[in-house]
């Protein structure tokens, strides 16, 4: 490998990094909600694209920076996440009927009602936030003058990767320190247990559903300073998390964490090695493998080391 | 402290319990006792408030219960350590213990009651940091017990406590729940291990095809003819 190569193969593999570390975000939320409830929210994406509007607003109307928007797209997403819950999924639990997903299908609808809701407010017109520092880069040759490759670092990216770790690590000092976190993976782990430990466990489907949201919500505003936004978006980005949440092995936070940064690095060399477009090609290769390899994903990896089985 | 008045209960549209009534005073052991499927762990799982009852009422200090949610009950002292352990097994022992007092005066105890609990188990305290599903049988019945004494219970309702676990296992939980006693703690327990459970029941009901069918002391039931041929196989 020559010195170009090297260059190429490092610039793509930063750019997978941070890519993963947003998809992580995504993955985060739709696994939070799936431990909990069960269930796949296949609104996940379209609820990011409500983020993604809210930080667009707050910027051509407010001059709001989107990183900004993350303090407002994020409780907003909350309370959005919380009504939807309270209202029409615990709604829909209630019913007996013979398809137990009914609430899935709910999730579907739910999208299609905030996608076309937001084609007939906004148009379906492409936009996004033109931010001062959206093309502007750190360049290894500034800090490093005589250093044989350069490779460059995207400051928006990398803001919004750093954006997403500390919500991560925040996430998780969340679930591990706090009561709340830890009846949160307590109705996830034992539903009846946690009841009789005291834990109102629809109170819980109602917090994590909100927290879900605001989760993705926040990488939204993450995403728009890099990204673009047209109301159609939702459905492509509920696939990702989807794919991440399988990845990682449903309802494993941290096999969420890990799957997003592999589907970042798969997506990122697959475009540079075999083409752009073959990106989404890659992401579903990895998830058929997924499939077909590691049926229990990353978490069942993890676990078969704790656990010794 | 806890009253059972005639409780009929579905699991769909079976009936599994028929008009079932108990009771027990404060200081008491009481243990029901009953083959595989008479409804002795759906008794519990009644006053829990996991399943409900479609006639009678549930007591607890005076005060009906079955109208209320299952999650208040621990708050007011009533402590259920369910059949099969059902700990939460991606948890470490220590987040275990802490589920057991999430709320009121057992929060505000967490640390003096946890360490009670090392004391009472010291295996656990060694395993503090360690992922409960690794544990063995006996340990993790050690947590789910020592996880229920974490709520301060004033009644503490065993089911099964001895379920999978080897003989000599089984001897300290019984040592154990006599201890729990001395503390004060009222028990109600549930099991198929019917010698050793009326050796240190005040008194006992025998539960069959979800109707309670004899009652007394235990010393007595263990005389009992009808007990013995049917559940001490003498």
């Amino acid at each position: 490998m020559n010195a170009a190569q090297v260059e190429v193969l490092l610039q793509t593999l930063i750019a997978g990094v941070l890519l993963g570390g947003l998809y992580a975000l995504i993955g985060l939320g739709m696994t939070l909600i799936m431990g909990v409830m069960k269930i796949i929210n296949l609104a996940h994406g379209e609820l990011m694209m409500v983020g993604m509007y809210i930080a667009y607003w707050m910027f051509s109307l407010f001059g709001i920076d989107p990183y900004v928007s993350v303090f407002i797209a994020g409780p907003l997403l909350f309370f959005l996440g919380i009504l939807i819950q309270k209202y029409l999924i615990n709604t829909v639990l209630r019913v007996d009927s013979i398809l137990p997903e009914n609430q899935v299908i709910l999730t579907v609808g739910v999208g299609m009602i905030l996608a076309s809701a937001a084609t007939i407010a906004f148009k379906s017109d492409y936009r996004s936030t033109p931010v001062k520092y959206g093309t502007s880069a750190f360049y290894l040759s500034d800090l490093w003058k005589g250093s044989p490759i350069e490779l460059s670092l995207s400051i928006p990216w990398s803001v919004s990767f750093l954006f997403a770790l500390a919500i991560t690590a925040g996430l998780w000092f969340f679930l591990q320190r706090t009561d709340t976190g830890k009846s949160i993976r307590a109705t996830a782990q034992d539903l009846d247990a946690a009841l009789l430990m005291g834990v109102n466990v629809q109170r819980m489907r109602v917090v994590t559903f909100g927290l879900g949201s605001a989760l993705v919500g926040a990488a939204g505003c993450l995403f728009i300073p890099i990204y673009y936004l047209y109301p159609a978006l939702g459905g492509q980005f509920t696939l990702i998390a989807f794919v991440i949440t399988i990845l990682g092995g449903l309802g494993s936070n941290v096999g969420a964490i890990l799957g997003g940064l592999i589907l970042g690095l798969f997506e990122s060399l697959t475009a540079t090695y075999v083409g752009m477009g073959w990106a989404p090609v890659g992401r579903f290769v990895i998830f058929i493998a997924a499939l077909l390899f590691l049926p229990g994903g990353v978490a069942s990896l993890l676990r078969r080391r704790a656990f010794g089985k | 402290m806890l009253e059972v008045k005639g409780i009929d209960v579905f699991y769909g549209d079976v009936q599994v319990l028929w008009d079932v009534s108990f009771n027990v005073q404060a200081g008491e052991v009481v243990a029901i006792i009953g083959a595989n499927g008479a409804g002795k762990s759906t008794s519990l799982r009644t006053v829990s408030g996991i399943v409900r009852p479609v006639k009678g009422e549930v007591l607890f200090q005076g005060e009906p219960i079955h109208n209320r949610p299952a999650y208040e009950l621990i708050e007011r002292g009533l402590a259920h350590c369910p059949e099969a352990r059902k700990l939460f097994v991606e948890m470490t022992v220590e987040e275990n213990l802490d589920m057991g007092s999430l709320k009121g005066e057992a929060r505000a105890q967490r640390a003096k009651t946890k360490q009670r609990v090392f004391d009472l188990f010291p295996r656990l305290s060694e395993r503090r940091r360690q992922l409960s599903g690794t544990l063995s049988g006996g340990e993790q019945q050690m947590v789910a017990v020592g996880r229920a004494l974490m709520s301060l219970p004033k009644l503490l309702m065993f089911d099964e406590p001895s379920l999978g676990l080897a003989p000599i296992l089984v001897r300290d939980i019984f040592n154990v729940i006599k201890a729990i006693r001395q503390e004060g703690v009222t028990v109600l327990i549930v099991e198929q291990n019917v010698k050793q459970t009326l050796a240190i029941a005040d008194r006992a009901y025998v539960l069959e095809n979800g109707k309670v069918v004899m009652q007394g002391k235990g010393q007595d039931m263990l005389n009992d003819e009808h007990v013995k041929a049917a559940y001490l196989g003498v």
